[in-house]
């Protein structure tokens, strides 16, 4: 595994928001997803939330230095708030709500019975451990109800905590996505082909160079 | 930079309505539907009312529904076409966000089960005015000749009671009304007509689908795609911005809203948006109209005719709802089939990691493709086919938020190592099929107890793989991971778990008792009933299906009017 770097470095994907590639119903709907900040919470009670916190940074962890991180949580508390749902479940598994409240008790009351703490208490270390646990299948604590802990983990952990991240300019930068794209799409399509308009990736050595172009993708 | 007629064009505040929420509102009423070529203009709507019986009520405006209703209102025939899903102006309403657009699929609860249970929703199942349709990624292929008579010529599945010729000339018309820009000539297949408009440029994961099949000595050709190459009236070429599943906001894509539906509507055709039908009214044999839902109640639409196209859970749920004394069973359901013989196909893929930018998230998303193992029936050495039924493959171009989905659920990562992994994406690509799953009758639709918004069952969809199935998949897997590597990728994985598309819940055939409907698509058990989508498929072949069912839906209309009671 390589470790992750500034690939990217000046690339702010955002710097394109006014220009040819946001049409006005991209702006709307990001900026209503950048206005919630990492205290945004209208669904999860506070045991869940500080659960939910904890776990999100274990799936997708952020650099420590980073000012202002994605609020991973507040975007899987707005996807529950809002009704949204995947359209299907499990005939193992309850409805997304239900599953999400569940699994985050759950784990919860493993993380007491194991390590006598609360999840968010423990160190990352115990709170992977868990993780992989429940990713196994292991975790069978009264507190799931039922519930396969593997689909809870695989369903519901992986699919939304992901998908929020991954829905957030912030995680476009760090891999380079040329985001947003309406109306003016993209005219350079082959291999090592990049438009003005596109991040530029930081070959070795060459850093500035890609500094110097990601500062103009919003010209 | 301005582009007139482009999506800028709405930055314009003065076009928006107050209290204009498609999602929430129905904007085809009050005698206009919206004109979706067009920001903020409407086209006049013919409108019927309740009391009228009309001489068809279409359920479902997609591949099936919105083509055939298009036809019969050309035909003169009136008609009133239901969907559940709102009437989207796409040059107003998509945004270039995976999140958000969220809002084109089906995401109504389901429940899956069975030894494979399969993803629904933005996978394969659309809700919205033009179906599906707004969201799939346009290619636009035809089936072998041979696969409509599967049973009889090839030992599989079962043979479709329609002539491959008189399918040639449907998949004619369809691509010309969808102007498909695809290749000067097409490697696999008997002879076809030219397509409308030239092939789109293939982006670097496309070379990269190209550089493998001449690796492996097998044929490859640019993907006919139903989104133009050049203009068509107010539509402009496609501009690669590669949201294609996603709907498209330039109104590129042809698909049945921007196509069929204001055909129909110019026709006199009425599309009511926001219209969930719960129940088909039968009497003394016959289907007398629809019960749907809209603005907040129940209400009953009188009918001649009632087409159910609503795709392969949707239809068979609504015919298994629909249940009543004269049909205890279901509607259309003497011969026990309604539901059974689902059929998805594979979607399974490899991926590898390239010395070059790729950068797939440009152009749509597969503008390469290989049918070399629909036509090869033998293989050779380690690639001998052991199964039947075959599989196309495809480049492909998926976005952040289904690609980190993809990584940690097909893959497992999660952590730094998702994280890490998630900054390789610009030098990914892959390679996946669509490939033939056999019919089976354990694969099937039912109703559950669960309950949905409207208060109808939702559906339980069960689903498992025969041995056939795997043998497929596994010749597959193998075969996409030497071209990938002989393309240059690295670090190859499979992606196992994945499926597409959703068709059979009702097919037809030549006998009563094995099919529910005939070759019109009409049901044998209710004269004035009728199916037309996917649902019908006895087979499913290894190529999408969208441009079939379009075929299928053209066909039916013109049998329709060659048979009416005059």
């Amino acid at each position: 595994m390589l470790p992750r770097k500034d690939l990217y470095p000046g690339y702010d994907v955002l710097a394109k928001r006014d220009g040819p590639s946001w049409n006005a119903k991209t702006r709307a709907v990001l900026d209503e997803r950048l206005g919630l900040g990492p205290q945004t919470r209208r669904f999860f009670d506070e045991a869940e939330w500080s659960t939910l916190t904890a776990l999100a940074e274990r799936i997708v962890p952020q650099p420590a230095d980073r000012s202002d991180p994605v609020p991973v949580a507040a975007l899987v508390d707005d996807k529950l708030a809002s009704g949204r749902q995947d359209g299907y479940r499990d005939a193992g598994m309850p409805d997304e709500r239900e599953a999400w409240r569940r699994g985050l008790r759950a784990l919860d009351a493993e993380a007491r019975a194991r390590f006598g703490a609360c999840f968010h208490d423990l160190n990352a270390w115990a709170q992977d451990e868990l993780l992989k646990l429940a990713e196994a299948g292991a975790l069978t604590d009264p507190a799931w109800d039922g519930m396969p802990s593997t689909l809870f983990f695989k369903h519901r952990v992986l699919g939304d905590v992901t998908k929020a991240y991954y829905a957030h300019p912030t995680a476009w930068n760090e891999i380079g996505w040329g985001g947003p794209a309406s109306p003016r799409g993209y005219v350079r399509m082959g291999f090592d082909r990049r438009d003005p308009w596109e991040a530029a990736e930081a070959k070795p050595d060459r850093e500035a160079e890609a500094f110097a172009e990601n500062l103009r993708v919003g010209d | 930079m301005r582009i007139p007629g482009l999506g800028n064009a709405a930055d314009n505040p003065q076009h928006g309505t107050p209290g204009d929420d498609p999602e929430h509102h129905p904007r085809a009423r009050d005698g206009r539907a919206p004109n979706v070529m067009r920001i903020g203009e409407w086209v006049p709507m013919r409108q019927h009312r309740d009391e009228d019986e009309v001489d068809f009520a279409i359920v479902g405006t997609g591949a099936g529904g919105g083509t055939l209703a298009c036809r019969l209102a050309e035909y003169g025939f009136s008609v009133v076409a239901f969907d559940a899903g709102p009437y989207f102006r796409p040059l107003e309403d998509f945004a270039s966000d995976e999140s958000h657009q969220s809002k084109l699929y089906w995401t109504d609860e389901r429940i899956v089960d069975g030894e494979n249970p399969l993803q629904m929703g933005s996978n394969n199942s659309g809700k919205a005015v033009g179906g599906s349709t707004v969201h799939y990624a346009m290619v636009a292929l035809r089936f072998r000749p041979e696969w409509f008579k599967a049973r009889t010529l090839m030992g599989y599945g079962a043979d479709w009671p329609i002539d491959w010729r008189e399918m040639w000339h449907y998949y004619d018309q369809v691509e010309d009304d969808l102007k498909i820009s695809g290749p000067v000539s097409y490697p696999w297949g008997p002879h076809r007509r030219r397509y409308h408009r030239r092939a789109h440029e293939v982006n670097a994961a496309a070379k990269v689908l190209a550089r493998g099949a001449e690796a492996m000595g097998i044929d490859w050709t640019p993907t006919p795609l139903a989104t133009i190459s050049a203009p068509r009236g107010d539509a402009p070429p496609c501009v690669y911005r590669g949201f294609c599943t996603l709907g498209c906001s330039t109104n590129a894509k042809q698909s049945v809203l921007v196509t069929y539906l204001p055909r129909a509507l110019k026709a006199g055709a009425e599309i009511r948006d926001l219209a969930m039908v719960g129940r088909i009214e039968t009497r003394n044999g016959r289907a007398t109209g629809v019960h749907y839902h809209r603005e907040g109640r129940w209400r009953f639409q009188r009918a001649k005719n009632v087409v159910v196209a609503g795709y392969a859970i949707e239809t068979p749920r609504l015919l298994l709802m629909s249940a009543n004394q004269e049909f205890p069973d279901g509607l259309a359901n003497s011969s026990g089939l309604v539901g059974k013989n689902l059929m998805v196909q594979g979607n399974q893929a490899v991926w590898g990691v390239f010395d070059e930018e790729i950068r797939s998230y440009k152009g749509p998303p597969s503008l390469a493709i290989s049918e070399h193992w629909n036509y090869d029936d033998e293989g050779r050495g380690a690639f001998a086919k052991d199964f039947f039924g075959g599989y196309s493959y495809m480049s492909q171009g998926p976005l952040p938020q289904l690609w980190a989905n993809t990584q940690a659920s097909a893959r497992g990562l999660w952590g730094e190592a998702l994280v890490a992994e998630m900054q390789r994406y610009n030098h990914v690509a892959g390679l996946k099929v669509v490939s033939e799953y056999m019919p089976q009758e354990r694969n099937r639709v039912t109703l559950s107890d669960v309950e949905d918004q409207y208060g109808l069952p939702v559906a339980r969809i069960t689903y498992s793989w025969c041995d056939n199935d795997k043998a497929l998949n596994r010749h597959a897997l193998k075969f996409l991971r030497q071209a990938l590597e002989a393309a240059g990728g690295r670090e190859v994985w499979d992606q196992s778990d994945d499926t597409c598309h959703l068709n059979g819940t009702a097919r037809m055939g030549h006998d009563p008792r094995t099919s529910v409907v005939d070759a019109d698509c009409r049901s044998w058990d209710i004269p004035n009933l009728w199916i037309c989508d996917g649902s019908v498929f006895p087979t499913v072949g290894g190529v999408n299906p969208s441009l079939t069912v379009q075929a299928v839906a053209l066909r039916t209309a013109d049998r329709i009017f060659a048979t009416r009671a005059t």
